[in-house]
């Protein structure tokens, strides 16, 4: 039951502008991330615009959900998700780690308003995630915990230690995104540091385990309908996605994933996507005024 | 203020943190207080008796407890974090500097058994890198009290303080130089004991060693100010430019590494305000061992004779610019 009433279509629309969005931006700042971000997008999509309780226009809103991106470096789609959500002017994603604007390099609580806790070094979202899910059960507050990570990042020790407390505190309120694109900076996950067999591992943890395809938005609407369904212990969903999805020379390639598109290669990217650098940059420098996306704010 | 110095009233200033949160449970319902795996050690036992509803176990995870601390902060809880200050400090240094502190939530660290005076422990359990490290963070706040009741009242302070804070305490039980009605605000020095030749900068236990060290000058007609530097960050820089004016030599006394410590903080802000000849009594670059608190203490360098002996020099240099 989408929260901003939208289709499956209209969602995967959203996600065609998101990833152009990140594009454009990295080609603008040529500094910053490419692969997770666009593997990210499409459940970032799902969990923006019709799983989360958020309110761009009340930061502050104790009914709100909260979520926390433990991967820091996927900014460009954390941002373009904000801006396209109605937190700021798209413009804004111009400035992306620039001296002059309000988007770090690595998420900031108090450059940018609307994230909940600054991130950037690895292992450490998920622990952030558990001390608001557990606060929110001590106020007992009705509110949902979403926390991504990535799946080179489960190499970090303090992953297990909250995966451990999360499952002790039986935080059914929690739910866990990994970004299962099997890339990290030095090259496949199973080479660099093998983390397979993941969902055991989360199994012999206590959670619950969903694997779902990251780029299916049925099937990763009907994820998140069972993580939040499921009661007694966290859930995570194992989201298996593609490293630079969307952008045919990216694809499935680590050498993607700390690097920026020249501005060539954006534009080359963005026709594959029926627009191009110049055309999307236009519409980012258009977009002036923060817009709240249709129905914003409401939980259906 | 009437302590007999010879004698003095010995307390644990562990305990002084223990009550500062029994005193905080009662008052205000948003503070919580995490643990991990240390209940007793760290005192935190007395808040989980009387508040079990508001005390998290998490168990041997220092690193997921500074971050789940940040979590619940961020939901507006007020958390308290206690472990020994060797962990607290240094396993999960960089989730106090990212999480904790770059966000600047209200997080506040109970460092235990901070300094070599932990005893029969050794040098893995002797945490004497905390103010050097916690000093270097943007938005932290460093706490040494000298007591049990500076232990207890800057407890009960950091709860309203909007950013986070680590307070630094001790295992064994340590001289009372303070009563329950000293003043006490963060950031700003205690006056203990006023005098013109020479100043003692002080924090934790070597608040005490200092007074004793300053009355052994006195009798040898020397006019020594004592100064309690409970909070090594936000520093006091206009008592400290006083005292260097006034007092024209400084003497800085911590139980801490020599680098980067209170001794390091003072020199840093008297260079630049009003620079005086200066001695720092501390730990000398080296790992603790294994011992009784005062034989580690004599050992290191770090009693009052040691005080006494850095003044002369300090005194001294003093006479000779």
């Amino acid at each position: 039951m989408p929260r901003l009433g939208m289709t499956v279509r209209e969602l995967q629309e959203r996600a065609l502008f998101v990833r152009r969005d990140i594009v454009a931006l990295l080609a603008r700042s040529q500094s910053g991330h490419s692969g997770g971000p666009l593997s990210s997008t499409d459940f970032g999509t799902v969990l923006f615009f019709h799983e989360m309780n958020v309110n761009p226009r009340r930061l502050d809103d104790p009914a709100r959900d909260m979520w926390h991106f433990s991967i820091g470096h996927v900014t460009p789609v954390i941002y373009s998700l904000m801006g396209e959500r109605g937190y700021f002017p798209l413009v804004d994603l111009l400035g992306f780690r620039q001296m002059q604007g309000h988007l770090q390099g690595h998420p900031s609580k108090h450059d940018t308003p609307g994230i909940e806790v600054s991130s950037g070094s690895l292992g450490q979202g998920l622990s952030v995630a558990c001390g608001m899910a557990l606060g929110s059960k001590m106020d007992g507050i009705e509110r949902r915990v979403y926390c991504v990570m990535g799946d080179g990042e489960q190499q970090e020790g303090q992953i297990w230690e909250a995966a451990m407390f999360a499952a002790h505190y039986k935080l059914d309120n929690l739910c866990a995104v990994i970004d299962y694109n099997r890339k990290q900076i030095d090259g496949d996950v199973q080479d660099v540091m093998g983390i397979a067999p993941l969902a055991d591992k989360w199994r012999g943890f206590n959670w619950n385990v969903i694997d779902a395809d990251g780029h299916d938005i049925p099937a990763l609407l009907a994820a998140f309908d069972s993580a939040r369904t499921t009661r007694g212990k966290p859930s995570v969903i194992l989201a298996h996605t593609v490293m630079g999805k969307g952008v045919s020379f990216m694809e499935d390639d680590y050498k993607w994933h700390g690097i920026p598109p020249s501005r060539d290669q954006a534009d080359q990217a963005l026709r594959e996507m029926g627009t191009s650098l110049e055309e999307w940059t236009s519409r980012l420098e258009r977009h002036t005024q923060a817009e709240v996306a249709p129905g914003a704010g409401a939980r259906s | 203020m009437g302590i007999d110095l010879a004698k003095p009233e010995m307390k644990r200033t562990r305990e002084g943190f223990g009550h500062g949160l029994m005193d905080l449970g009662q008052k205000r319902l948003d503070v919580v207080v995490l643990v991990g795996d240390l209940s007793g050690s760290t005192n935190v036992s007395f808040f989980a008796e009387k508040f079990p509803d508001r005390f998290i176990q998490v168990g041997v995870a220092e690193q997921n407890m500074m971050c789940v601390a940040a979590g619940l902060a961020a939901t507006g809880k007020i958390p308290f974090l206690a472990t020994y200050g060797a962990f607290a400090s240094c396993r999960s240094a960089d989730q106090m500097r990212v999480t904790v502190a770059y966000t600047d939530l209200p997080v506040k660290i109970g460092g235990a058994h901070g300094g070599i005076s932990v005893g029969p422990d050794g040098a893995t359990h002797q945490a004497m890198e905390e103010i050097a490290i916690v000093r270097s963070i943007p938005n932290m706040k460093m706490i040494v009290p000298c007591d049990y009741w500076e232990t207890r009242k800057a407890t009960v302070a950091a709860a309203d303080d909007p950013h986070p804070n680590y307070i630094r305490f001790g295992r064994e039980p340590v001289p009372v130089v303070t009563g329950p009605d000293t003043p006490f605000t963060i950031g700003k020095a205690n006056l203990l004991r006023e005098g013109s030749d020479l100043a003692i900068i002080a924090c934790g236990v070597m608040v005490y060693e200092a007074l004793v060290a300053a009355q052994e000058l006195e009798s040898r007609g020397i006019s020594v100010r004592v100064l309690n530097m409970h909070t090594v960050k936000p520093l006091d820089h206009e008592a400290i430019a006083r005292a260097a004016r006034e007092c024209g030599a400084i003497v800085t006394a911590e139980e801490h590494q020599v680098h980067g410590g209170l001794g390091g903080a003072v020199a840093e802000s008297v260079v630049q305000a009003h620079p005086v000849p200066m001695e720092l009594v501390a730990v000398q670059d080296r790992f603790g061992r294994s011992g009784k608190q005062e034989e580690l203490m004599t050992a290191f360098g770090i009693k009052a004779p040691d005080v006494v002996r850095a003044a002369e020099r300090a005194l001294s240099r003093k006479r000779t610019r």
